[in-house]
Protein backbone atom coordinates (compact mmCIF):
# COMPACT_ATOMS: atom_id res chain seq x y z
CA UNK A 1 0.00 0.00 0.00
CA UNK A 2 2.92 2.28 0.97
CA UNK A 3 4.57 1.42 -1.98
CA UNK A 4 2.01 2.61 -4.00
CA UNK A 5 1.11 5.60 -2.63
CA UNK A 6 4.53 6.48 -3.10
CA UNK A 7 4.55 5.59 -6.48
CA UNK A 8 1.49 8.03 -7.26
CA UNK A 9 2.99 10.68 -5.00
CA UNK A 10 5.82 10.51 -7.84
CA UNK A 11 3.73 10.63 -10.60
CA UNK A 12 1.08 13.55 -9.17
CA UNK A 13 4.64 16.03 -8.37
CA UNK A 14 6.54 14.57 -11.75
CA UNK A 15 3.48 15.72 -13.94
CA UNK A 16 2.50 18.94 -12.18
CA UNK A 17 6.43 20.13 -12.26
CA UNK A 18 6.84 19.05 -15.67
CA UNK A 19 3.48 20.92 -17.12
CA UNK A 20 5.31 24.19 -14.65
CA UNK A 21 7.97 23.81 -16.74
CA UNK A 22 6.65 23.35 -20.35
CA UNK A 23 3.90 26.43 -19.78
CA UNK A 24 6.70 28.58 -18.34
CA UNK A 25 9.23 27.89 -21.40
CA UNK A 26 6.10 28.24 -24.03
CA UNK A 27 5.72 31.72 -22.37
CA UNK A 28 9.16 33.01 -23.16
CA UNK A 29 7.87 34.22 -26.59
CA UNK A 30 5.84 35.94 -25.44
CA UNK A 31 7.64 37.87 -22.36
CA UNK A 32 10.34 38.26 -24.80
CA UNK A 33 7.98 40.61 -26.67
CA UNK A 34 6.74 42.23 -23.74
CA UNK A 35 9.87 42.70 -22.32
CA UNK A 36 11.12 44.58 -25.34
CA UNK A 37 8.30 46.24 -26.03
CA UNK A 38 8.44 48.13 -22.57
CA UNK A 39 11.96 49.25 -23.63
CA UNK A 40 10.75 50.15 -26.81
CA UNK A 41 8.01 52.13 -25.15
CA UNK A 42 10.52 55.40 -24.84
CA UNK A 43 11.25 56.08 -27.94
CA UNK A 44 8.06 54.97 -29.51
CA UNK A 45 6.43 57.73 -27.79
CA UNK A 46 8.93 60.07 -28.96
CA UNK A 47 8.65 59.58 -32.76
CA UNK A 48 5.89 57.33 -34.48
CA UNK A 49 6.56 54.27 -36.14
CA UNK A 50 6.62 54.77 -39.89
CA UNK A 51 8.47 57.82 -38.86
CA UNK A 52 11.39 56.05 -37.22
CA UNK A 53 11.47 53.09 -40.15
CA UNK A 54 10.97 55.13 -42.96
CA UNK A 55 13.34 58.30 -41.87
CA UNK A 56 16.99 57.87 -43.26
CA UNK A 57 18.61 60.45 -40.85
CA UNK A 58 20.54 58.46 -37.89
CA UNK A 59 22.07 60.55 -35.28
CA UNK A 60 21.59 59.59 -31.98
CA UNK A 61 23.32 62.29 -30.01
CA UNK A 62 20.52 64.49 -32.05
CA UNK A 63 17.88 62.23 -31.28
CA UNK A 64 17.31 61.15 -34.72
CA UNK A 65 16.49 57.57 -35.07
CA UNK A 66 15.96 56.94 -39.08
CA UNK A 67 15.79 52.90 -39.48
CA UNK A 68 15.24 53.09 -43.07
CA UNK A 69 18.87 52.33 -44.36
CA UNK A 70 19.58 49.56 -41.69
CA UNK A 71 15.78 47.94 -42.29
CA UNK A 72 16.95 48.57 -46.03
CA UNK A 73 20.34 47.19 -45.76
CA UNK A 74 18.55 43.70 -44.17
CA UNK A 75 16.37 43.20 -46.71
CA UNK A 76 18.74 43.47 -49.70
CA UNK A 77 21.48 41.06 -47.74
CA UNK A 78 18.73 38.39 -47.55
CA UNK A 79 17.66 39.27 -51.08
CA UNK A 80 20.87 38.75 -52.82
CA UNK A 81 21.15 35.41 -50.57
CA UNK A 82 18.07 34.44 -51.54
CA UNK A 83 18.57 34.55 -54.66
CA UNK A 84 22.11 33.28 -54.49
CA UNK A 85 20.57 29.98 -52.49
CA UNK A 86 17.43 29.16 -53.43
CA UNK A 87 18.17 28.20 -56.91
CA UNK A 88 21.07 25.86 -56.14
CA UNK A 89 19.31 24.54 -53.20
CA UNK A 90 15.88 23.15 -54.88
CA UNK A 91 17.97 21.61 -57.36
CA UNK A 92 20.61 20.08 -54.77
CA UNK A 93 17.40 19.00 -52.73
CA UNK A 94 15.48 17.50 -55.97
CA UNK A 95 18.80 15.74 -56.81
CA UNK A 96 18.92 14.35 -53.23
CA UNK A 97 15.60 12.83 -53.09
CA UNK A 98 15.23 12.02 -57.07
CA UNK A 99 17.93 10.77 -58.56
CA UNK A 100 20.93 10.74 -56.21
CA UNK A 101 21.51 6.64 -54.77
CA UNK A 102 21.41 5.81 -51.43
CA UNK A 103 25.20 6.01 -51.46
CA UNK A 104 25.64 9.22 -52.80
CA UNK A 105 23.07 10.06 -50.30
CA UNK A 106 24.45 8.80 -46.71
CA UNK A 107 27.87 10.48 -48.02
CA UNK A 108 26.05 14.28 -48.88
CA UNK A 109 23.90 14.46 -45.74
CA UNK A 110 26.27 14.54 -43.21
CA UNK A 111 28.26 16.92 -45.14
CA UNK A 112 25.22 18.79 -45.26
CA UNK A 113 24.42 18.43 -41.46
CA UNK A 114 28.00 19.45 -40.68
CA UNK A 115 27.76 22.81 -42.31
CA UNK A 116 24.80 23.65 -40.36
CA UNK A 117 26.98 22.90 -37.63
CA UNK A 118 29.70 25.64 -38.13
CA UNK A 119 29.72 28.21 -36.07
CA UNK A 120 28.84 31.81 -37.88
CA UNK A 121 32.07 33.42 -36.93
CA UNK A 122 33.70 30.72 -38.72
CA UNK A 123 31.46 31.53 -41.88
CA UNK A 124 32.85 35.57 -41.33
CA UNK A 125 36.41 34.63 -41.40
CA UNK A 126 35.94 32.60 -44.74
CA UNK A 127 34.12 35.53 -45.92
CA UNK A 128 36.72 37.73 -45.25
CA UNK A 129 39.90 35.39 -46.21
CA UNK A 130 38.15 34.61 -49.31
CA UNK A 131 35.37 35.89 -50.50
CA UNK A 132 36.08 39.78 -49.79
CA UNK A 133 39.60 39.63 -51.94
CA UNK A 134 37.53 37.42 -54.58
CA UNK A 135 34.82 40.53 -54.81
CA UNK A 136 37.28 43.34 -54.49
CA UNK A 137 39.69 41.63 -57.09
CA UNK A 138 38.18 39.63 -59.58
CA UNK A 139 34.17 40.81 -59.36
CA UNK A 140 33.62 44.40 -59.44
CA UNK A 141 36.03 45.28 -61.24
CA UNK A 142 34.11 43.07 -63.87
CA UNK A 143 31.47 45.76 -63.75
CA UNK A 144 33.80 48.58 -63.01
CA UNK A 145 32.65 49.49 -59.54
CA UNK A 146 35.60 50.17 -57.35
CA UNK A 147 34.90 48.52 -53.87
CA UNK A 148 36.66 47.39 -50.88
CA UNK A 149 35.00 44.29 -50.52
CA UNK A 150 33.32 44.48 -47.76
CA UNK A 151 30.01 45.03 -49.19
CA UNK A 152 26.59 44.07 -50.17
CA UNK A 153 27.68 41.29 -52.64
CA UNK A 154 29.95 39.68 -50.22
CA UNK A 155 27.44 40.03 -47.10
CA UNK A 156 24.79 38.61 -49.22
CA UNK A 157 27.06 35.35 -50.56
CA UNK A 158 28.21 34.65 -47.12
CA UNK A 159 24.75 34.33 -46.42
CA UNK A 160 23.41 32.35 -48.50
CA UNK A 161 26.15 29.75 -47.83
CA UNK A 162 25.12 30.02 -44.15
CA UNK A 163 21.43 29.14 -45.15
CA UNK A 164 22.23 26.12 -47.81
CA UNK A 165 21.81 23.41 -44.73
CA UNK A 166 18.30 24.77 -43.60
CA UNK A 167 16.86 25.41 -46.90
CA UNK A 168 17.71 22.08 -48.39
CA UNK A 169 16.76 20.32 -45.25
CA UNK A 170 13.30 21.44 -45.14
CA UNK A 171 12.71 21.37 -49.08
CA UNK A 172 13.93 17.83 -49.03
CA UNK A 173 11.35 17.29 -46.33
CA UNK A 174 8.48 19.05 -48.73
CA UNK A 175 9.54 16.71 -51.94
CA UNK A 176 9.79 14.08 -50.05
CA UNK A 177 6.12 14.11 -48.72
CA UNK A 178 4.98 13.65 -52.24
CA UNK A 179 3.33 10.16 -52.16
CA UNK A 180 5.38 7.90 -54.19
CA UNK A 181 2.51 6.43 -56.81
CA UNK A 182 2.05 10.01 -57.99
CA UNK A 183 5.74 9.80 -59.38
CA UNK A 184 5.64 5.93 -60.42
CA UNK A 185 2.36 6.96 -62.43
CA UNK A 186 3.78 10.01 -64.08
CA UNK A 187 7.14 8.01 -65.22
CA UNK A 188 4.16 5.25 -65.92
CA UNK A 189 3.14 7.78 -68.63
CA UNK A 190 6.68 8.25 -70.47
CA UNK A 191 7.24 11.34 -68.51
CA UNK A 192 10.93 11.83 -68.10
CA UNK A 193 12.07 12.59 -64.48
CA UNK A 194 12.30 16.04 -64.71
CA UNK A 195 9.17 16.33 -66.36
CA UNK A 196 7.56 14.14 -63.54
CA UNK A 197 9.87 16.24 -61.05
CA UNK A 198 8.32 19.42 -62.75
CA UNK A 199 4.86 18.62 -63.14
CA UNK A 200 4.27 16.18 -60.08
CA UNK A 201 6.41 17.44 -57.69
CA UNK A 202 6.90 21.21 -58.25
CA UNK A 203 3.71 23.04 -59.08
CA UNK A 204 1.32 21.27 -56.88
CA UNK A 205 3.77 21.67 -54.16
CA UNK A 206 4.69 25.01 -54.90
CA UNK A 207 3.04 26.68 -51.53
CA UNK A 208 5.57 24.07 -49.30
CA UNK A 209 8.58 25.24 -51.26
CA UNK A 210 7.84 28.51 -50.91
CA UNK A 211 7.08 28.09 -47.06
CA UNK A 212 10.02 26.48 -46.92
CA UNK A 213 12.00 29.15 -48.35
CA UNK A 214 10.36 31.16 -46.23
CA UNK A 215 11.59 29.32 -42.97
CA UNK A 216 14.98 29.30 -44.48
CA UNK A 217 14.89 32.72 -44.34
CA UNK A 218 13.41 33.94 -41.41
CA UNK A 219 16.19 32.41 -39.73
CA UNK A 220 18.95 34.00 -42.30
CA UNK A 221 16.72 37.31 -41.52
CA UNK A 222 18.25 37.50 -38.27
CA UNK A 223 22.03 36.23 -38.43
CA UNK A 224 24.43 38.34 -37.29
CA UNK A 225 27.90 37.95 -37.11
CA UNK A 226 28.52 36.33 -40.28
CA UNK A 227 27.06 39.28 -41.98
CA UNK A 228 28.25 42.07 -39.76
CA UNK A 229 32.06 40.80 -40.33
CA UNK A 230 31.93 41.29 -44.14
CA UNK A 231 29.12 43.86 -45.03
CA UNK A 232 31.01 46.67 -44.08
CA UNK A 233 28.50 48.65 -41.52
CA UNK A 234 28.35 52.11 -43.11
CA UNK A 235 24.96 53.79 -42.03
CA UNK A 236 23.73 54.57 -45.59
CA UNK A 237 21.41 53.70 -48.01
CA UNK A 238 23.37 51.19 -50.00
CA UNK A 239 22.55 52.58 -54.30
CA UNK A 240 24.61 49.23 -55.85
CA UNK A 241 25.45 45.77 -54.70
CA UNK A 242 28.87 46.94 -54.38
CA UNK A 243 28.40 49.26 -51.68
CA UNK A 244 28.61 48.31 -47.88
CA UNK A 245 25.11 48.15 -45.76
CA UNK A 246 24.16 48.04 -42.44
CA UNK A 247 22.11 45.46 -41.10
CA UNK A 248 20.07 45.28 -38.28
CA UNK A 249 21.60 42.91 -36.40
CA UNK A 250 24.93 44.29 -36.93
CA UNK A 251 23.67 47.52 -35.98
CA UNK A 252 22.24 46.22 -31.95
CA UNK A 253 25.55 43.91 -31.99
CA UNK A 254 28.06 47.45 -32.85
CA UNK A 255 26.40 49.71 -30.38
CA UNK A 256 24.27 47.75 -27.48
CA UNK A 257 25.61 48.08 -24.33
CA UNK A 258 27.83 51.15 -24.79
CA UNK A 259 24.91 53.65 -25.27
CA UNK A 260 23.57 52.51 -22.03
CA UNK A 261 24.05 56.12 -20.87
CA UNK A 262 21.40 57.80 -23.74
CA UNK A 263 18.28 56.11 -22.54
CA UNK A 264 16.32 56.81 -26.01
CA UNK A 265 19.02 55.31 -27.78
CA UNK A 266 18.74 52.36 -25.88
CA UNK A 267 15.53 52.04 -26.93
CA UNK A 268 15.60 52.31 -30.17
CA UNK A 269 17.95 49.59 -30.32
CA UNK A 270 15.62 47.66 -28.59
CA UNK A 271 12.86 48.19 -30.96
CA UNK A 272 15.27 47.24 -33.78
CA UNK A 273 15.65 43.70 -32.04
CA UNK A 274 11.82 43.59 -31.28
CA UNK A 275 11.32 44.21 -35.16
CA UNK A 276 13.38 41.16 -35.74
CA UNK A 277 11.98 39.57 -33.66
CA UNK A 278 8.07 39.97 -34.98
CA UNK A 279 9.20 39.82 -38.36
CA UNK A 280 10.80 36.20 -37.91
CA UNK A 281 7.72 35.59 -35.90
CA UNK A 282 5.46 36.36 -38.61
CA UNK A 283 7.01 34.19 -41.28
CA UNK A 284 8.12 31.08 -38.94
CA UNK A 285 3.78 30.72 -38.25
CA UNK A 286 2.83 31.25 -41.64
CA UNK A 287 5.32 28.95 -42.90
CA UNK A 288 4.64 26.36 -40.13
CA UNK A 289 0.73 26.84 -40.90
CA UNK A 290 1.68 25.87 -44.57
CA UNK A 291 4.07 23.19 -43.99
CA UNK A 292 1.82 21.48 -41.52
CA UNK A 293 -1.10 21.52 -43.90
CA UNK A 294 0.77 19.88 -46.49
CA UNK A 295 1.81 17.48 -44.35
CA UNK A 296 -1.68 16.74 -42.79
CA UNK A 297 -2.81 15.89 -46.68
CA UNK A 298 -0.29 13.61 -47.04
CA UNK A 299 -0.93 11.65 -43.80
CA UNK B 1 17.78 13.06 -79.01
CA UNK B 2 14.30 14.58 -78.58
CA UNK B 3 13.93 18.18 -76.65
CA UNK B 4 12.75 16.11 -73.38
CA UNK B 5 15.95 14.29 -73.15
CA UNK B 6 17.53 17.11 -73.78
CA UNK B 7 15.96 18.82 -70.86
CA UNK B 8 16.26 16.06 -69.02
CA UNK B 9 19.92 16.05 -69.17
CA UNK B 10 20.28 19.89 -68.98
CA UNK B 11 18.32 19.77 -65.48
CA UNK B 12 20.17 16.73 -64.30
CA UNK B 13 23.87 18.57 -65.32
CA UNK B 14 22.47 21.49 -63.40
CA UNK B 15 21.24 19.61 -60.30
CA UNK B 16 25.08 17.59 -60.10
CA UNK B 17 26.77 20.71 -60.51
CA UNK B 18 24.88 22.54 -57.49
CA UNK B 19 25.47 19.68 -55.68
CA UNK B 20 29.17 19.59 -55.96
CA UNK B 21 29.13 23.69 -55.58
CA UNK B 22 27.67 23.06 -51.91
CA UNK B 23 30.13 20.44 -51.15
CA UNK B 24 32.69 22.52 -52.71
CA UNK B 25 32.36 25.13 -50.87
CA UNK B 26 31.90 23.31 -47.19
CA UNK B 27 35.20 21.89 -48.52
CA UNK B 28 36.56 25.17 -48.96
CA UNK B 29 35.60 26.46 -45.97
CA UNK B 30 36.85 23.84 -43.76
CA UNK B 31 40.47 23.68 -45.93
CA UNK B 32 41.17 27.29 -45.87
CA UNK B 33 40.00 27.71 -42.32
CA UNK B 34 42.47 25.12 -41.34
CA UNK B 35 45.06 25.47 -43.21
CA UNK B 36 45.41 28.86 -42.72
CA UNK B 37 44.86 28.57 -38.93
CA UNK B 38 46.39 25.22 -38.11
CA UNK B 39 50.17 26.48 -38.93
CA UNK B 40 49.25 28.95 -36.26
CA UNK B 41 48.62 27.02 -33.56
CA UNK B 42 51.20 27.09 -30.74
CA UNK B 43 51.30 25.36 -27.07
CA UNK B 44 51.39 28.55 -25.44
CA UNK B 45 48.35 29.46 -27.60
CA UNK B 46 46.44 26.58 -25.70
CA UNK B 47 48.21 26.85 -22.18
CA UNK B 48 48.29 30.39 -21.45
CA UNK B 49 46.23 33.49 -21.02
CA UNK B 50 46.60 36.58 -23.21
CA UNK B 51 49.86 38.54 -21.35
CA UNK B 52 50.38 41.91 -21.31
CA UNK B 53 50.31 43.61 -24.99
CA UNK B 54 48.95 40.21 -26.32
CA UNK B 55 46.58 42.54 -29.01
CA UNK B 56 50.05 44.33 -29.84
CA UNK B 57 51.77 41.00 -31.06
CA UNK B 58 52.90 39.94 -27.58
CA UNK B 59 52.93 36.77 -26.03
CA UNK B 60 50.09 34.43 -24.64
CA UNK B 61 47.65 32.30 -25.48
CA UNK B 62 43.42 31.91 -25.32
CA UNK B 63 43.09 29.84 -22.45
CA UNK B 64 41.18 32.21 -20.84
CA UNK B 65 38.56 32.27 -24.40
CA UNK B 66 38.85 28.09 -24.64
CA UNK B 67 37.88 27.51 -20.79
CA UNK B 68 35.52 30.40 -20.83
CA UNK B 69 33.80 28.62 -23.98
CA UNK B 70 33.59 25.32 -22.41
CA UNK B 71 32.25 27.10 -18.92
CA UNK B 72 29.64 28.45 -20.93
CA UNK B 73 28.63 25.82 -23.03
CA UNK B 74 28.55 23.30 -20.55
CA UNK B 75 26.97 25.12 -17.81
CA UNK B 76 24.34 26.28 -20.42
CA UNK B 77 23.81 22.56 -22.06
CA UNK B 78 23.65 21.14 -18.10
CA UNK B 79 20.79 24.14 -17.37
CA UNK B 80 18.89 23.64 -20.86
CA UNK B 81 18.95 20.04 -20.17
CA UNK B 82 16.90 19.90 -16.53
CA UNK B 83 14.80 22.13 -18.55
CA UNK B 84 14.41 20.70 -22.28
CA UNK B 85 14.02 16.72 -20.33
CA UNK B 86 11.03 17.05 -18.35
CA UNK B 87 9.34 19.60 -20.93
CA UNK B 88 9.60 16.83 -23.74
CA UNK B 89 8.54 14.21 -21.40
CA UNK B 90 5.44 16.22 -20.67
CA UNK B 91 4.66 16.62 -24.86
CA UNK B 92 4.81 12.51 -25.25
CA UNK B 93 2.74 11.57 -22.45
CA UNK B 94 0.34 14.20 -20.45
CA UNK B 95 -0.09 17.16 -22.69
CA UNK B 96 -3.39 17.06 -24.78
CA UNK B 97 -3.23 17.51 -28.12
CA UNK B 98 -4.14 21.25 -28.59
CA UNK B 99 -1.61 22.14 -25.98
CA UNK B 100 1.40 20.11 -27.10
CA UNK B 101 1.15 21.60 -30.46
CA UNK B 102 1.10 25.32 -29.11
CA UNK B 103 4.41 24.11 -27.01
CA UNK B 104 5.78 23.07 -30.45
CA UNK B 105 4.85 25.34 -31.88
CA UNK B 106 6.08 28.07 -29.61
CA UNK B 107 9.23 26.16 -29.20
CA UNK B 108 9.56 26.04 -33.23
CA UNK B 109 9.62 29.86 -33.19
CA UNK B 110 12.17 30.44 -30.28
CA UNK B 111 14.19 28.01 -32.58
CA UNK B 112 14.08 30.75 -35.33
CA UNK B 113 14.58 33.95 -32.99
CA UNK B 114 17.93 35.53 -33.80
CA UNK B 115 20.59 35.13 -31.65
CA UNK B 116 21.32 39.00 -31.07
CA UNK B 117 17.77 39.08 -30.29
CA UNK B 118 18.48 36.93 -27.35
CA UNK B 119 21.58 38.93 -26.67
CA UNK B 120 20.06 42.31 -26.32
CA UNK B 121 16.96 40.80 -23.98
CA UNK B 122 19.27 39.02 -21.52
CA UNK B 123 21.47 41.91 -21.54
CA UNK B 124 17.89 44.05 -20.88
CA UNK B 125 17.21 41.60 -18.34
CA UNK B 126 20.23 41.77 -17.06
CA UNK B 127 20.63 45.30 -16.34
CA UNK B 128 16.84 45.46 -14.50
CA UNK B 129 18.61 43.04 -11.92
CA UNK B 130 21.47 45.29 -11.48
CA UNK B 131 23.63 42.49 -13.09
CA UNK B 132 27.10 43.07 -15.42
CA UNK B 133 28.26 41.25 -17.91
CA UNK B 134 29.31 37.69 -16.20
CA UNK B 135 29.59 34.22 -16.85
CA UNK B 136 26.28 33.56 -14.93
CA UNK B 137 24.36 35.74 -17.79
CA UNK B 138 25.88 34.01 -20.71
CA UNK B 139 25.21 30.77 -19.41
CA UNK B 140 21.27 31.90 -18.67
CA UNK B 141 20.96 33.43 -22.16
CA UNK B 142 22.96 30.51 -23.96
CA UNK B 143 20.76 28.30 -21.97
CA UNK B 144 17.62 30.42 -23.45
CA UNK B 145 18.86 29.40 -27.12
CA UNK B 146 19.54 26.00 -26.82
CA UNK B 147 15.95 25.33 -24.86
CA UNK B 148 14.29 25.48 -28.16
CA UNK B 149 16.97 23.13 -29.86
CA UNK B 150 17.16 20.60 -27.47
CA UNK B 151 13.96 20.35 -26.60
CA UNK B 152 12.29 19.80 -30.13
CA UNK B 153 15.19 17.43 -30.97
CA UNK B 154 14.54 15.35 -27.67
CA UNK B 155 10.98 15.30 -28.20
CA UNK B 156 11.45 14.56 -32.41
CA UNK B 157 12.49 11.07 -31.10
CA UNK B 158 10.50 10.43 -28.68
CA UNK B 159 8.02 10.65 -30.68
CA UNK B 160 9.27 7.61 -32.74
CA UNK B 161 9.14 5.29 -29.91
CA UNK B 162 6.45 2.67 -30.72
CA UNK B 163 3.45 3.59 -28.76
CA UNK B 164 3.26 -0.63 -28.50
CA UNK B 165 6.72 -0.22 -26.16
CA UNK B 166 4.27 2.59 -23.72
CA UNK B 167 1.15 0.56 -23.67
CA UNK B 168 3.02 -2.62 -22.35
CA UNK B 169 4.88 -1.35 -19.78
CA UNK B 170 0.98 0.08 -18.11
CA UNK B 171 0.08 -3.43 -18.82
CA UNK B 172 2.76 -4.20 -16.20
CA UNK B 173 1.39 -1.59 -14.58
CA UNK B 174 3.79 1.25 -14.44
CA UNK B 175 2.73 4.92 -13.80
CA UNK B 176 2.69 7.19 -16.72
CA UNK B 177 6.10 8.64 -15.47
CA UNK B 178 7.61 5.46 -15.29
CA UNK B 179 6.54 3.77 -18.59
CA UNK B 180 8.67 7.50 -19.82
CA UNK B 181 11.56 7.19 -17.68
CA UNK B 182 12.53 3.62 -17.97
CA UNK B 183 10.60 2.56 -21.51
CA UNK B 184 10.71 5.77 -23.44
CA UNK B 185 14.26 7.46 -22.68
CA UNK B 186 15.62 4.47 -22.71
CA UNK B 187 14.43 3.96 -26.54
CA UNK B 188 15.27 7.06 -27.38
CA UNK B 189 18.55 7.63 -25.30
CA UNK B 190 21.13 7.60 -28.51
CA UNK B 191 18.78 10.26 -29.91
CA UNK B 192 18.50 12.11 -26.69
CA UNK B 193 22.37 12.05 -26.70
CA UNK B 194 22.45 13.27 -30.35
CA UNK B 195 20.08 16.66 -29.37
CA UNK B 196 22.23 17.39 -26.35
CA UNK B 197 25.06 17.59 -28.85
CA UNK B 198 24.08 19.14 -31.31
CA UNK B 199 22.45 22.10 -28.67
CA UNK B 200 26.14 21.69 -27.20
CA UNK B 201 27.58 22.77 -30.73
CA UNK B 202 24.98 25.39 -31.44
CA UNK B 203 25.67 26.99 -28.22
CA UNK B 204 29.69 26.85 -28.18
CA UNK B 205 29.49 28.10 -31.75
CA UNK B 206 27.26 31.20 -31.07
CA UNK B 207 28.69 34.99 -30.32
CA UNK B 208 25.84 37.43 -30.99
CA UNK B 209 23.72 36.04 -27.73
CA UNK B 210 26.69 36.09 -25.30
CA UNK B 211 28.62 39.53 -26.88
CA UNK B 212 26.62 41.77 -24.45
CA UNK B 213 26.24 39.33 -21.68
CA UNK B 214 29.18 37.10 -21.09
CA UNK B 215 31.32 40.21 -21.58
CA UNK B 216 35.16 39.57 -22.30
CA UNK B 217 38.33 39.57 -20.50
CA UNK B 218 42.03 38.49 -20.47
CA UNK B 219 41.28 36.30 -17.44
CA UNK B 220 39.92 33.10 -16.30
CA UNK B 221 36.41 33.43 -14.45
CA UNK B 222 36.72 32.48 -10.81
CA UNK B 223 33.37 32.99 -9.97
CA UNK B 224 29.66 32.95 -11.76
CA UNK B 225 29.87 36.45 -11.61
CA UNK B 226 33.30 37.01 -13.75
CA UNK B 227 33.14 38.10 -17.02
CA UNK B 228 33.60 35.31 -19.51
CA UNK B 229 35.73 35.06 -22.30
CA UNK B 230 34.40 32.87 -25.39
CA UNK B 231 36.28 31.72 -28.46
CA UNK B 232 33.51 33.04 -30.81
CA UNK B 233 34.72 36.29 -29.64
CA UNK B 234 38.05 35.67 -29.55
CA UNK B 235 37.96 35.44 -33.16
CA UNK B 236 35.90 38.11 -33.92
CA UNK B 237 37.77 40.86 -31.32
CA UNK B 238 41.03 39.52 -32.82
CA UNK B 239 40.46 39.91 -36.43
CA UNK B 240 38.97 43.59 -35.39
CA UNK B 241 42.69 44.58 -34.18
CA UNK B 242 44.89 46.44 -36.32
CA UNK B 243 48.12 44.47 -36.70
CA UNK B 244 48.26 41.14 -39.26
CA UNK B 245 50.28 39.20 -37.31
CA UNK B 246 47.52 39.31 -34.25
CA UNK B 247 44.64 38.93 -36.69
CA UNK B 248 46.13 35.83 -37.66
CA UNK B 249 45.78 34.65 -34.10
CA UNK B 250 42.16 34.71 -34.82
CA UNK B 251 42.68 32.38 -36.89
CA UNK B 252 44.27 29.91 -34.77
CA UNK B 253 41.06 30.57 -32.48
CA UNK B 254 39.01 29.52 -35.12
CA UNK B 255 40.97 26.25 -35.46
CA UNK B 256 40.31 25.45 -31.88
CA UNK B 257 36.60 26.40 -32.22
CA UNK B 258 36.14 24.19 -35.50
CA UNK B 259 38.07 21.24 -34.00
CA UNK B 260 35.54 21.42 -31.14
CA UNK B 261 32.61 21.28 -32.81
CA UNK B 262 33.74 18.64 -35.25
CA UNK B 263 34.63 16.35 -32.45
CA UNK B 264 31.30 17.01 -31.03
CA UNK B 265 29.38 15.75 -33.79
CA UNK B 266 32.13 12.95 -34.57
CA UNK B 267 31.36 11.65 -30.99
CA UNK B 268 27.69 12.32 -31.20
CA UNK B 269 28.10 9.82 -34.33
CA UNK B 270 30.12 7.45 -32.74
CA UNK B 271 27.91 7.18 -29.42
CA UNK B 272 24.75 7.25 -31.26
CA UNK B 273 25.57 3.80 -33.29
CA UNK B 274 27.34 2.24 -30.01
CA UNK B 275 23.94 3.58 -27.98
CA UNK B 276 21.59 1.90 -30.48
CA UNK B 277 23.21 -1.71 -29.55
CA UNK B 278 20.28 -0.77 -26.32
CA UNK B 279 17.10 0.00 -28.46
CA UNK B 280 14.33 -2.51 -29.06
CA UNK B 281 14.02 -2.42 -32.71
Amino acid sequence: MNLKLTRKLKEVIASRLMLLITALSSMLIFVMILGLFLKARLILATQSLPELLLSTSWHPLRGEFGFYPFILGTIWVTVLAMFFSIPSCLLTSIYLTEYASAKIRAFIKPLIDLLAGIPSVVYGLWGILVVVPLVKDHIAPLFGYPTSGYCLLTGGFVLAIMVFPVLISVSEEVFRAVPHEVREISLALGATRWQTVKHAQMVPRIKGIIAAIVLGFSRAFGETMAVMMVVGNVAQVPSSVFQPAYPLPALIANNYGEMMSIPLYDAALLLAALLLLLIVLVFSVGARIVLLRIERRVV
Amino acid sequence: MDRRQLEEAFFKGLMIASTVIIVGILFAILAVVLLKGAPLLSLSMLTQTPKGGYYLGKGGGILNAIIGSLYLAFGATFLSFIIAFPIALYLQEYARNRFASFVRLSLDILWGVPSIVYGAFGFTIMLYLGLRACLLGGIIVLTLLMLPIMTRAMDEVMRMVPHELRETSYAVGSTRLEALLRVVSRQALPGILTAVLLAFGRGIGDAASILFTAGYTDHIPHSLFDPAASLPLAVFFLLGTPLPEVQERAYAAAVILLVIILSTSVISRLLTTKWTKFVIK
